[in-house]
């Protein structure tokens, strides 16, 4: 099977910025593929650009085997485009905003009602969209994106102004939509949103993709030695850092931090010297991977 | 797939103006309640009374109003206890003058302050001395006076109301609504959330047209209502029914100026003074606030560069002065014209979003 999406050499300048600068990525069917980075990386042109709302000054995109450039109305019915919760029509109610999308792509009012049930919005049907919590809004804008059942689905920072318990709601969503077999294409800011959902992510700042791949290869990858902390002051940095297997030892006045790459060495040695007290152990995660990759800390 | 895009967007359009208190406001009944109020007080000011007071009794007015019972259509006459009360009241302008008789003389105090009413004083007292002297002549009179109206061209004020305040209605109505919904979409993304359904860009401007030309008769229809209402008293001229396709010419007109103002506009804010700062001098130099019969030179000449003009004029003529129906084309001409002019330019300045 061809590919989603694929791009090649990808590439928008603004005046002397270069939003997307020389960006190429396939996103194979039914895969849930996302970009990370900090904003101002250039996700959302890279979208835009795929989506086909702007003209890249160079490169290919070809989306389900077809040009993205020029607007491509056999293309349209085929993909679903959530762009932001408040993209809605003024006073309607979330059931009537639906079935006017729908209508847009000759879908029946009866399947707009059932997406409505799918995203859990029944219940909020005559309710005006302004009225809508943001997760609920977000919810609604996502299956207006749904409603005539889109093989590619493009999602661009679905959980943004979001609550922790919204965006835990929303992401089950999205993983529901995902396992159906849809291709989905999402960008995020936020690490978590890309290591909880995507299968495939492609990390990106000042235009450039760095790196991509599963996210969990990608932390593999970096090889980064754990961290096991434990209450400041249980035993000091140099007595620490002398344990078998321990790297490097600092005690930042919180938690005394030991790096290591053989874990159990260190835990025996701290159950050895009772120093097991507020005991944590962390792996590396995305963020570690964007600190190698940039050398500056992830700041969304 | 494209009709149905057209009526589902017209749908939703029309829902969401039905459901904007402040659209139906500013559209529909702010310039009804001027078409109330100009078309009471303009009512009340048509037929000029003088109000007398009688000091002492007055033994002429008596005979006057005996021998001419229409005499109480012009004058108004309460009795007054002293002089010196009945002339306070004349130099306050509570009362327009003050009669009195002195053997076979009518004596009458007046104020100038108002040189109509002083005047008219003059003559309908004068009169009334004129008549008892003839009759006191025991002779019937040699020459009469057959007075009758010739056919009065001139406008009542209903007549340039009702046209003119309509034209300012759909102008505000037609510009306000293009070009907040436009910067409204393009400000929530919704512009662009459209260019990724399968609808065209003909579809989605087709049912903005359609809402605003839908909105528009709505408007005409109230206030032809509410003006031919006896109290008001408009009687509509034979071709009257070409102010439908001058409304709709009118509107859009104003919807290229809303669609221009939207497309340059990067809030609704700016969308809404912009535009403001377009329609309210139109209405004033265009002959819907102030009627152009009336107005000074320089207003006149100023209103042939405004469309308002057109519309203003083209409703009078066809649903108050009884001109045919062939006298509204130019108007429509020169609507269709401006609205090809700056609808063009506004397609050239639209952006899709904001970047």
């Amino acid at each position: 099977m061809p590919a989603s999406i694929s791009v090649r050499d990808l590439r928008k300048r603004y005046g002397d910025v270069a939003a997307v600068d020389g960006v190429s990525f396939d996103v194979e069917p039914g895969e849930f593929f996302g970009i990370l980075g900090p904003n101002g990386a250039g996700k959302t042109t890279t979208l835009e650009i795929i989506e086909g709302l702007r003209r890249p000054d160079a490169g290919t995109v070809s989306v389900l085997g077809l040009p993205a450039w020029p607007r491509n109305s056999e293309l349209l019915p085929r993909i679903g485009v959530q762009l932001q919760a408040s993209s809605f029509f003024e006073r309607l109610t979330a059931r009537e905003q639906i079935r006017t999308f729908a209508s847009l792509y000759g879908v029946p009012p009866s399947r707009a009602d059932g997406m409505l049930e799918t995203v859990g919005l029944t219940g909020q049907a005559g309710l005006r969209t302004e009225k809508l919590s943001g997760g609920q809004a977000q919810r609604l804008s996502i299956a207006c994106a749904l409603v005539h059942d889109p093989e590619l689905l493009f999602l661009d920072e679905p959980t943004g102004a979001l609550d922790p318990q919204a965006r835990r709601n929303l992401w089950d969503l999205l993983r529901q939509i995902a396992s159906s077999g849809r291709t989905v294409m999402l960008t995020t800011h936020h690490m978590d949103e890309a290591e909880s959902l995507c299968d495939r992510v492609a990390i990106m700042d000042h235009g450039k993709i760095l790196k991509a791949g599963p996210p969990a290869a990608l932390v593999r990858e970096l090889d980064q030695p754990l961290r096991i902390s434990v209450q400041s002051g249980l035993m000091s940095e140099e007595s620490a850092a002398a344990l078998g297997g321990a790297t490097k030892a600092t005690d930042d006045g919180v938690s005394l931090t030991i790096a290591t790459s053989d874990p159990s060495d260190v835990l025996s040695g701290l159950a050895r010297a009772d120093a097991l007290a507020g005991l944590r152990v962390s792996g590396a995660t995305l963020e570690d991977v964007f600190l190698d990759l940039t050398g500056r800390e992830y700041r969304a | 797939m494209n009709r149905g895009g057209f009526a589902s967007l017209s749908r939703a359009m029309f829902l969401g103006f039905v459901r904007d208190r402040a659209a139906l406001i500013f559209s529909i009944l702010l310039p009804v309640l001027f078409l109330v109020f100009f078309g009471s007080i303009y009512k009340s000011t048509s037929a000029p009374k003088i109000s007398l007071i009688e000091v002492g009794r007055v033994q002429l007015l008596r005979q006057a109003e005996r021998a001419d019972p229409g005499l109480r259509r012009v004058l108004t006459i309460t009795p007054g206890d002293s002089l010196s009360a009945a002339l306070a009241a004349v130099r306050k302008g509570s009362k327009d003058a003050a009669v009195m008789e002195r053997g076979d003389r009518l004596v009458v105090r007046y104020s100038i302050a108002d040189p109509t009413k002083a005047g008219l004083v003059n003559s309908v007292l004068g009169s009334i001395v004129q008549a008892a002297n003839q009759a006191a002549s025991g002779r019937p009179p040699t020459f009469a006076l057959a007075a009758s109206q010739v056919e009065d061209k001139s406008l009542k004020p209903i007549q340039y109301v009702t046209p003119g305040l309509l034209g300012w209605a759909l102008a505000s109505g037609a510009a306000f609504g293009a070009a907040l919904t436009l910067v409204g979409w393009r400000q929530n993304k919704l512009l662009r959330r459209l260019r990724l359904a399968p609808v065209s860009t003909r579809s989605i401007v087709a049912a903005r047209i359609g809402i605003s030309v839908a909105i528009g008769l709505i408007q005409l229809a109230v206030f032809l209502g509410i003006a031919t209402l006896p109290y008001f008293g408009l009687k509509l001229t034979a071709a009257w029914w070409m102010a439908i396709p001058l409304v709709i010419c009118g509107i859009l007109a104003f919807m290229s100026i809303g669609l221009l103002v939207g497309a340059v506009a990067k809030t609704q804010q700016a969308a809404t003074s912009i535009a403001n700062l377009v329609i309210l001098p139109m209405a004033f130099l265009g002959g819907a606030f102030i009627p152009l019969d009336f107005a000074p030179a320089w207003i006149r000449q100023a209103s042939y560069v405004m469309p308002l003009r057109y519309l203003v004029t083209g409703m009078q003529d066809v649903m108050a002065r009884g001109e045919g129906p062939a006298s509204a084309l130019p108007a429509i001409g020169i609507l269709l014209g401006f609205t090809a002019v700056v609808g063009a330019i506004a397609v050239r300045v639209f952006r899709w979003d904001d970047i």
